[in-house]
């Protein structure tokens, strides 16, 4: 089965050293030298050397990806007291490793337009965004802001590693000691539309594990968020008006179970709550897939 | 509590009004209309004798893109060239395509990437304000050799095509400009063997580049059609300025 593999591969690459075609060959030596062939090899170039970085940005922003979403499924397995402080420190260990990366992304992006590349880094940075203020909710019950984001994304040079490994380039880095990336105020937006969608999931989770405050406090925060995203309303982009149809149904998930809480949890033992729960939002589920 | 802060900050950045940049792009399109009903004038009867003119009015035209693209320029930020890319990027390929039709018509080469910027009262390179994109100035391009393509190609089929290009098929012919053809032909071959350089993605440019064979593959039945009937020998040369 390898043998085979290795064949093919083998055969491939021999394909590629063949010339491309003769036509092609003997149309380029005729005009190779004229002064639209001269422009034209410099447009190669070009577009070559913008192609590639774009690449590039669109890989970081991959593992960006990547690794928020991993940083936000632990973040979700904070459940009781003992496990949150490990969980959170390890949670800063993660981000730290993303914003190794999005400070590359910076490097690729020193002395461009950030908009230009805009849509390759778009996706990575909304779901960083939505880790590190999901982290934030978790410390502090609030918001993060854009700007506080921002300063987190100002990089200065670590002197010894960079130097020591890369000589040839030290004399580079020195000109410019700090790097830095705005996240846009789009992208920092869909990444918080994203971050109530998680919030709802906390939300249901923490009913699980019969905590009866957060659902509470979530919704007042879902509501707050919900506000804002009206007030801005079709003003905004297109993409920030299509996420607030998702919104509305995060907010409704959390409300109900709110609901349901205030009207049974007098009534019912704290630790059947979970059943009851679970129990009613099969029904709800059940009934939205019948009409 | 939880508490969600105002996200509207940051009042000290200067608000951009998009709806202004769209505004500057709209007299662009109507100034692009004018160059290009006045060069389209080329094609009609006896539009061959008067190119010079032409071209000379299509250069003062081109002052005014100048004038407007300079308050284009005044609506946003240098540095956020990209961010509203999208409001000019179609109206700066059009005026990219008229000034490669100019230049053609002028000089029969294609307009340097430089001189199109020149032209425009733009800058060539990013770092020096507001720049040719270069993906902007091939597609131009693409939809200049094209258009070349489109009506010396009606010349071949003037009876099935419409009736603007069939006029143009039937005065050129009338004018004895035998000639011309052929040197198309030249230029759009060199031309796609430019294009052939370029490792283009599977983008809009790529898409453009695509339709260029067909208007390399229409001159060549020109040329064919003029040279089994022995036209291009005939006149060659002299034919363009009678």
């Amino acid at each position: 089965m390898s043998g085979k593999e290795g064949s093919g591969g083998f055969r491939k690459r021999k394909h590629d050293n063949f010339p491309h075609g003769q036509r092609r060959e003997d149309k380029e030596n005729v005009t190779s030298s004229s002064a639209l062939m001269i422009s034209f090899k410099s447009f190669q170039l070009e577009l070559d050397t913008r192609h590639d970085k774009y690449e590039r940005l669109v890989k970081l922003s991959r593992d960006i990806t990547i690794e928020s979403k991993r940083t936000i499924f632990l973040l979700h397995r904070i459940t009781s007291s003992p496990n949150r402080e490990e969980i959170l420190n390890e949670s800063e260990v993660k981000l730290d490793a993303v914003r190794q990366k999005i400070k590359q992304v910076a490097q690729e992006l020193t002395g461009e337009d950030m908009y230009q590349f805009h849509r390759a880094i778009s996706p990575g940075l909304q779901e960083y965004v939505e880790a590190v203020s999901f982290q934030y909710f978790i410390k502090t019950h609030s918001l993060i802001s854009a700007e506080e984001i921002n300063k987190q994304l100002v990089f200065t040079l670590e002197e010894k590693e960079e130097t020591t490994n890369t000589p040839s380039s030290s004399s580079h880095n020195k000109q410019q000691h700090t790097w830095s990336l705005k996240v846009t105020p789009v992208d920092y937006l869909l990444g918080v539309a994203d971050l109530t969608g998680e919030l709802m999931r906390l939300c249901i989770s923490s009913v699980g594990n019969g905590d009866i405050d957060t659902p509470f406090e979530l919704s007042q925060f879902l509501r707050q968020i919900y506000d804002g995203f009206t007030y801005i309303g079709n003003t905004g982009p297109y993409e920030v008006s299509k996420k607030l149809y998702t919104l509305k149904q995060s907010l409704a998930k959390v409300e109900n179970a709110c609901y349901t809480l205030k009207v049974r949890g007098s009534e019912i033992p704290k630790h059947m709550l979970a059943d009851v729960f679970s129990t009613k939002a099969d029904m709800m589920d059940r009934e939205e897939g019948l009409s | 509590a939880g508490s969600a802060r105002c996200c509207a900050t940051s009042p000290h950045v200067p608000r951009i009004r998009p709806q202004e940049i769209r505004k500057v792009v709209q007299t662009l399109e109507q100034t692009a209309r004018e160059i290009l009903t006045l060069l389209q004038g080329v094609h009609q009867g006896a539009g061959f004798q008067d190119i010079p003119k032409k071209c000379q009015k299509a250069r003062e035209h081109f002052g005014a893109v100048k004038t407007q693209l300079a308050s284009l320029k005044t609506k946003f930020p240098a540095d956020q060239y990209y961010r509203f890319h999208e409001h000019w990027r179609f109206v700066l390929q059009r005026l990219v395509f008229l000034a490669a039709f100019v230049i053609y018509l002028e000089t029969e080469t294609l307009v340097t990437r430089e001189a199109v910027a020149e032209i425009l009262g733009i800058e060539a390179d990013r770092e020096k304000g507001f720049h040719l994109d270069i993906e902007d100035y091939l597609s131009g391009i693409l939809t200049f050799a094209s258009e070349l393509g489109r009506c010396y190609g009606s010349i071949a089929h003037f009876s099935c095509c419409r009736i603007i290009w069939s006029r143009l098929a039937v005065n050129s012919v009338t004018a004895g400009d035998y000639s011309r053809p052929l040197r198309i032909s030249t230029f759009i071959n060199e031309l796609d063997s430019g294009f052939r350089l370029l490792n283009l993605k599977n983008d809009s440019l790529r898409k453009r580049y695509d339709g260029l064979k067909y208007d390399v593959k229409k001159i060549e039945e020109v040329v064919y059609d003029l040279s089994i009937r022995g036209l291009n020998k005939e006149t060659s040369g002299a034919g363009g300025e009678k």
